[in-house]
């Protein structure tokens, strides 16, 4: 394994850790003003459709996916999914400073726990490289 | 919590963990299939690369995986489940079942480095979502 990443594809997994970290807070945000939706309001639902932060949320996760989809096209998956992983600090920073809501010490050392992870993986190569009767068989 | 309780909750648990790791690998060997994005786009520009995406026979069948897995969650945490322990288990599970699938399915090289990021990051997922 000797694959590093250029500028630009590092900008890509910048791009999923900040998309998915970002859209999920406009979701909870943007449901946090449509209600509880539960099998009996599930009209709710197309309230839910129209709201502004709702609307935000799903146009980030959707840039996610094609983001995490590049990613995945030139990067092994035990590299990605670590590497991008810190959009779950993402959210909790976001959950804390904007939302206002309580960050226990657990979390922060969850919060510890993933950026070290990250940084370690990140040192790695992103790709396995195979042999050419290796790739042919696969 | 009774005996049959546990199983029920730990079974969700699997099911969800099961479906979002096949999901996760079959479409990350869609996208090894299909190659570099970037350069795709570059070439045939975004129509292209979607068409190239959407041509490759694993790329559907990862995402029904993930969207079964999605509803699988949804159904595991309705009340009156902990979801403080469905939310973080399915989430590490998802994590390490990734890296001993992908060394198999994918052939992926999962050394040292990796194994160690894994759990450290499984850990930590488990903490913030507890």
């Amino acid at each position: 394994m000797k694959h590093t990443l250029a500028p630009q594809q590092y900008a890509i997994l910048f791009t999923t850790m900040f998309t998915a970290g970002v859209g999920d807070t406009l979701l909870s945000h943007g449901m946090s003003q449509v209600g509880s939706v539960d099998l009996h309001h599930l009209t709710l639902l197309l309230s839910a459709i129209r709201n502004p932060w709702v609307i935000a949320g799903i146009l980030m996760l959707i840039g996610f996916f094609a983001s995490y989809l590049t990613a995945l096209s030139w990067a092994d998956l035990t590299f990605v999914l670590p590497a991008t992983s810190f959009s779950y600090v993402v959210i909790a920073l976001l959950s804390h400073f904007w939302l206002h809501e309580h960050i226990s010490l657990a979390r922060w050392s969850g919060i510890v726990l993933i950026v070290l992870g990250v940084g370690f993986v990140s040192q790695g190569p992103a790709l396995t490289e195979h042999t050419a009767t290796e790739a042919n068989a696969a | 919590m009774t005996p049959l309780n546990m199983v029920h909750l730990w079974t969700s648990i699997i099911v969800v963990a099961v479906c979002s790791v096949t999901g996760d690998v079959l479409t990350a060997r869609a996208m090894r299939r299909v190659g570099d994005l970037d350069e795709i786009r570059a070439k045939s520009g975004l129509p292209g690369a979607i068409r190239a995406v959407l041509s490759e026979p694993a790329f559907p069948l990862g995402v029904l995986a993930l969207a079964v897995s999605f509803f699988s969650l949804l159904y595991a945490l309705a009340p009156p489940a902990p979801v403080s322990l469905i939310g973080p288990a399915t989430a590490s599970l998802t994590f390490v079942g990734n890296a001993i699938v992908a060394r198999t399915f994918l052939n992926e090289n999962v050394d040292r480095r990796r194994w160690i990021s894994v759990l450290v990051v499984a850990l930590g997922i488990y903490l913030i979502a507890n």
